[in-house]
């Protein structure tokens, strides 16, 4: 039915929008209306402003977050990956080291910054070393369920087939385990980005490193206002560009078969 | 599944003739971990071309003694002969088992063609001679344009027709089938027993059938091995003397009622003679 297949469209992409621009335009007219002063509360229009003049000093500090975001997400994703590999191997290992991974899990990243700030001394690899405590967990548990739950009719099938333990692995096991893996992903990667932020923040004014939090920060101190919900919409959205090449990776890798990237069509 | 020799040893087997043993299961017991006595005392002869189904109720090990003859499960007492050509080897290495489950078990990321090669991928055979068997497989359960698609584009009978087309590319000597058809519907079911019956004619295929329905148990067996339950044991055997290839007006004629009948009372007096002990 194609009218329905326009309007479910239409709800996914239009009618969202349609709620963003309405609450801008909302923000706008109230705060233009009662006169509310920019140090309290700024006009999207104003920061609208800060955004177009301070454009190229908020780039670079939105580089320099992603950039630790990044290396945090892709140190998780390694780490997190051998870590669930070595669980797999044996339950032994799995239980004698889970608690531990739980634990990192647990700790409030606030709560270790300042000492992972002092013991290594440069303060990039620091912040990336926070980043990265943050986004291992979800790979490393998604990936461990996900290599664990291979279809034990195939693992039969594979068995009196007498495939070797590396065709095991990466004719079945890897593969029963993407649709976790990259479930894991899309946690991890906004986890990443909410490290390096809340590092940075711990980290302050202290490094020569100036992401987005520092300029927060700054703009707090100062009472620019505007710069800093500048600062804010930057950081979401690198969260949302980042949840967003997420979500088209596992569509790329899962879209053929997995039950959670098939549409209606099937 | 797949050893050099396969071909060799089928070839010998069929040579041989019907009626030489493919499988010896000599006074097996099997003892589950958990104290469960799964089977006692099972003596049973696979013998060469013969279609044997397995029937019983829940419970009564059929599915074990499935395993135990696919070597997927070790007998706690006795011993399992395979025998090959005229020898008889310890263990199924060397020799061409193939096994169809209760459900698909099929690889969801793979396409059919894929998942019907696999079994020859698995034993490294080259890509010019799997190709020409996945083929082969594939037009003889009827899914030739079937290829491309992936498991979840095709219903749930079509799946079960790829998981047969993957047993079929290594050739077996020995076919083991688990309830296969169980979770179809029953015009699916009926279609698909006559096409397997019809597939074991052609190939000359051995095969073990485990099933619930007397219907398809009469349809489909040379033999049919009754097990009675706590402990799985065999209790009767019933021959189902019908010419074969069998097809949709045998299911309709007054000898298959007959025989129906006949299996079904079987199935009574071993639950009664339980529900005595």
């Amino acid at each position: 039915m194609r009218p329905l297949a326009q309007s479910e469209t239409f709800m996914t992409v239009a009618a969202p929008l349609a709620v963003g621009v309405l609450a801008v335009a909302l923000w706008e007219i109230a705060c233009r209306s009662f006169n509310v002063p920019v140090f309290l509360f700024p006009k999207p229009s104003d920061i609208a402003a800060t955004l177009a003049s301070d454009w190229p000093t908020l780039l670079a500090a939105l580089g320099m977050t992603l950039r630790i975001a990044l290396q945090a997400f892709f140190a998780a994703i390694v780490i997190g990956t051998l870590i669930a590999f070595l669980f797999v191997q044996s339950r032994a290992i799995e239980m004698s080291f889970f608690p531990y991974a739980v634990l990192l899990q647990v700790t409030p990243i606030v709560a270790i910054a300042p000492l992972i700030i002092i013991l290594v001394k440069n303060t990039q690899v620091a912040l990336t070393v926070c980043a990265t405590v943050v986004a291992l967990f979800p790979i490393i548990s998604n990936t461990t369920l996900g290599l664990r739950s291979v279809d034990p009719g195939l693992v039969n099938l594979f068995r009196m087939s007498r495939a070797g333990r590396m065709q095991t692995l990466w004719r079945l096991r890897i593969p029963s385990a993407l649709p976790y893996f990259f479930g894991g992903l899309r946690i991890s990667s906004g986890l990443a980005l909410i490290g390096a932020v809340v590092a940075e923040f711990v980290a302050g004014t202290g490094g020569r490193s100036a992401g987005l939090a520092y300029e927060i920060l700054q703009s707090g101190f100062q009472l620019d206002i505007p710069r800093m919900f500048a600062a804010l919409f930057l950081i979401t959205l690198a969260g949302v560009g980042l949840f967003t090449v997420m979500v088209g990776l596992s569509k790329l890798a899962l879209g053929a078969w997995h039950e959670s990237e098939v549409g209606a069509d099937a | 599944m797949l050893a050099p020799n396969t071909a060799l040893s089928a070839e010998a087997d069929k040579r041989a003739g019907a009626g030489a043993p493919v499988v010896e299961i000599l006074s097996a017991d099997k003892v589950f971990p958990d104290g469960t006595r799964a089977l006692a005392a099972i003596d049973l002869t696979v013998a060469s071309n013969e279609f044997l189904t397995l029937i019983g109720p829940s419970g009564c090990g059929k599915s074990t003694l499935l395993k135990l003859i696919a070597n997927l499960l070790e007998p706690t007492e006795g011993r399992i002969l395979w025998w090959s050509g005229g020898f008889h080897k310890v263990g199924t290495r060397g020799r061409s088992i193939a096994f169809v489950f209760q459900d698909p078990t099929l690889m969801p990321w793979a396409r059919v063609e894929t998942n019907v090669r696999l079994p020859l991928d698995l034993a490294r055979m080259s890509a010019a001679q799997s190709r020409r068997r996945v083929a082969d497989a594939l037009s003889r359960v009827g899914l030739e344009g079937f290829a491309r698609h992936y498991p979840r584009q095709l219903s749930g009978g079509m799946k079960m027709r790829v998981s047969i087309a993957r047993s079929l590319v290594v050739e077996p000597n020995l076919l083991l089938m688990d309830e296969p058809f169980g979770a179809l519907d029953e015009f699916t079911r009926n279609r698909l027993d006559a096409d397997l019956v019809r597939l074991w004619w052609e190939r000359k295929l051995t095969t073990v059938f485990v099933t619930h329905s007397i219907y398809e148990a009469v349809f489909l067996s040379t033999r049919v091995i009754i097990m009675g339950a706590q402990p799985g044991r065999i209790c009767k055997v019933m021959a189902i003397d019908e010419p074969h290839p069998r097809d949709e007006s045998f299911r309709n004629s007054p000898r298959f009622a007959e025989h129906c009948r006949a299996l079904s009372a079987l199935l009574t007096e071993v639950s009664v003679e339980q529900m005595r002990s």
